[in-house]
């Protein structure tokens, strides 16, 4: 069964070197870009208008899954074989690929240097490795909200219009406090947050520095607020605010349309993921601001490799998928917020309102909350440091070890892993 | 050894007389052909067999990342890390504790299947077909399914037992109740695929013996356990020793089987996390890519694989041929 793993591999990356000698041996006129995604980034018919006006170009696209992604991407880099034209990198990522500037070509070269200023500050520095090279051009940010369910919210005694929700929670501390409020009151089997991990992401959202130093040290077990952060949320599970949900496991889903819990973590492209798993649950959801305000989650980049033979037409595609436009497109397709500052003042984008969600002014929501955000230093191994957190927050929510234990196990495994 | 040469010579006499070139090629085609004939296994086996295993152990004694270019020799550090290192003996419990709760049943039921099949049923090849049925589904959409299954909240498993009466069950989260549900899986895909294997070496025992043991009284019952078991003692070596092997190198249910798909940690406290799965996790899984770990841990499992597989020979070898 290992085999078969190594073996799925090996034949990816051989498909990959089959397929990239074939685009570039076909005929002359025509140019076949491959652009490789984790999930659906809506781009299908901004793809149709950019071969309109790029006539010879044809576009292909290949999708996997968020975590397969970036393995295979990292695979393909260390055997310079593989990867497409364009590579897209989640946020959780760019600090490792930035540390390995000489696999991609330095979109500054390219002319990007001039767009600097069309990216938040802090997104543009974010895939700008440390020899200076631009790697990648930011795509969409995920600033934070929160996502209500009303009718529940209703049953529980709590206010319902969104104005009064956000009020309810100006700091996360009067978050737990709403959640022992709730539980109170709550119908039977209903929880007030999904997951602990995901309010616990959050309030590190907000923090800088966080897992990293400025430095790049992993400084998990020295910053006080992380320990903060951790106590908090321990203190929501043990008052059972929460349904112990993995994120993105099928409970989770199910829980989406069951109503299990009545508030989620909602960075703008939750927005898409809740519409799809829970289309029954249309109108009885809405959005309140984050506690503490601002915060990021989520938000990619779109790379090009070396290794690719269309380095020009690339870095075009990729310069036409970010550019303000094809942001402001996205957006009211997919909810994914645009990372570039003009658009949250573009009255498109902030009178922008969804259905879905109680026509929530989420224009208005998410630009707001990414104008507070506070960019944040992350390092190579943000995502084991995130899978060990994950961890050890389920360990105490299923009731396996005491908060104290579970957390110092978290912090040997950070040490492990750094 | 003087004598022999002589008398190779003396045959080969005739041949060389024959002329040149012809003669040389036909001699060469009497010695290499067979050679040429069974080469094909042997490249494939030296290409993906092979050399896999010698690049593996080189890599297993360096430093090696994905992430960086330089590479460094480093001695038997892993090994010294690897015997250290308590997840490690974590995923070796896990993955022996897996391997004996799904191995057992699944050759005893393969076992029972087998004679039923051998019974004179109606529509018998369809029965026939029906068993080996879980191997031909694709085992994602097999841990998938079983996944939902044994989910908490919704899951069927937990909804009978509900039905009883029974509290829910958190599978994925226990330690024994996330093996039992790994166990199903493999026992589900796997007993109809070596009760055929069964089925086959039962069809080859001679009927005289059991008409023999019929006159000496024997019947049912007391003719499958002395006559058939024993008759199938090389073919229960068989699928014992291959099931170890399949059994030890469990990855693609319990990865499947894990929420959280990212970082192939087998749980949050890695109830389930098998050995394949740490190799997994330090290869391909996290932000590490540490190959000269995940092969250690790589050589580690074939040792692993290699000594039980010879407990289980030993053992298995003390089933009694017909005496018993």
């Amino acid at each position: 069964m290992a085999l078969a793993a190594v073996l799925v591999v090996l034949t990816g990356v051989a498909a990959g070197g089959y397929l990239a000698s074939t685009a570039a041996g076909s005929r002359q006129d025509t140019v076949t870009l491959r652009v490789s995604l984790f999930g659906d980034f809506g781009y299908q018919d901004l793809y149709k208008k950019f071969e309109a006006t790029h006539p010879g170009i044809e576009i292909k696209e290949d999708i996997q899954s968020y975590p397969d992604h970036h393995a295979n991407l990292a695979k393909h880099l260390a055997v310079n074989s593989g990867a497409d034209d364009i590579e897209a990198v989640e946020v959780g990522f760019i600090a490792q690929f930035k540390s390995q500037p000489s696999k991609f070509y330095d979109l500054k070269k390219m002319g990007a240097g001039k767009l600097a200023k069309q990216w938040l500050d802090w997104k543009w520095k974010q895939s700008l490795s440390p020899n200076g090279a631009q790697i990648g051009l930011g795509t969409d940010v995920g600033s934070l909200a929160i996502c209500y369910r009303r009718d529940i919210f209703k049953r529980a005694g709590l206010p319902t219009s969104r104005a009064a929700v956000s009020k309810l929670w100006p700091t996360w501390d009067k978050f737990i406090a709403t959640g022992k409020r709730f539980q109170k009151h709550a119908p039977k089997g209903v929880r007030f947050f999904d997951s602990g991990s995901n309010v616990f992401n959050a309030i590190i959202a907000q923090l800088n520095p966080a897992y990293y130093s400025s430095g790049g040290k992993v400084i998990v077990g020295a910053n006080a607020k992380v320990k903060q952060a951790w106590n908090l949320t321990m203190q929501g599970v043990l008052g059972h605010e929460s349904a112990g949900l993995a994120a993105f496991s099928t409970d989770w889903n199910t829980g989406y349309k069951k109503g299990t819990f009545a508030t989620v973590t909602c960075p703008a492209w939750m927005m898409g993921y809740i519409q799809g798993q829970a289309p029954n649950t249309k109108g009885k959801w809405d959005i309140a601001s984050v506690p503490g305000g601002g915060g990021n989650w989520g938000g990619s980049f779109l790379t090009v490799p070396k290794q690719g033979s269309h380095q020009k037409e690339a870095y075009a595609l990729a310069k036409f998928l970010t550019s303000p436009a094809s942001e402001a497109f996205i957006f009211k397709q997919t909810g994914n917020l645009p990372s570039q500052p003009a658009l949250y003042k573009s009255t498109a984008i902030t009178g922008f309102k969804n259905p879905f969600f109680n026509n929530a002014p989420v224009g208005k929501i998410f630009t707001d909350s990414a104008k507070k955000l506070k960019p944040q230093v992350t390092g190579p191994h943000q995502g084991d440091i995130q899978t060990a957190v994950s961890n050890a927050i389920q360990r105490v929510e299923q009731g396996k070890q005491s908060p104290a234990k579970s957390w110092k196990q978290f912090l040997k495994d950070v040490k492990n892993v750094a | 050894m003087r004598n022999g040469v002589n008398e190779r010579a003396v045959e080969s006499g005739p041949i060389r007389r024959r002329g040149g070139l012809r003669g040389r090629l036909h001699r060469l085609d009497a010695t290499a052909s067979p050679y040429l004939y069974v080469s094909p296994f042997f490249i494939l086996f030296a290409v993906f067999g092979l050399f896999p295993l010698a690049y593996t152990a080189y890599v297993s004694l360096t430093d090696r990342t994905l992430l960086s270019p330089d590479t460094h020799f480093i001695g038997l550090e892993n090994y010294s890390n690897l015997i250290h290192d308590s997840y490690f003996w974590n995923a070796v419990e896990n993955t022996l504790g897996i391997w004996i709760i799904s191995t057992i049943p699944q050759l005893v039921i393969a076992l029972l299947l087998a004679h039923l099949l051998n019974t004179k049923l109606r529509a018998r090849t369809f029965f026939r077909m029906a068993v080996v049925l879980p191997q031909v589904t694709s085992l994602v959409a097999v841990a998938l399914i079983f996944t939902q299954l044994f989910s908490r909240d919704y899951g069927l498993v937990n909804y009978v037992l509900g039905s009883f009466g029974m509290h829910h069950v958190d599978w994925e989260s226990g330690r024994l109740s996330s093996w039992i549900a790994l166990s199903v899986m493999v026992t589900w895909r796997w007993a109809g695929y070596n009760a055929l294997i069964y089925l086959a070496a039962m069809q080859g025992i001679p009927d005289e013996l059991y008409e023999a043991a019929a006159i000496d009284g024997a019947r049912g019952w007391k003719q499958f356990l002395h006559v058939t078991i024993p008759q199938l003692r090389p073919t229960i070596i068989f699928t014992v020793i291959v099931s170890t092997i399949g059994g030890l190198q469990l990855f693609t249910e319990p990865y499947l089987f894990e929420p959280l798909k990212q970082g192939a940690t087998g749980g949050s406290a890695r109830q389930y996390q098998t050995v394949v799965m740490y190799l997994y996790e330090k290869a391909f899984a996290g932000t590490q890519f540490k190959f000269g770990y995940a092969a250690a841990i790589g050589w580690g499992l074939f040792l692993l694989i290699a000594v039980i597989s010879l407990i289980n020979f030993l053992i298995v070898r003390r089933i009694r041929t017909t005496e018993a």
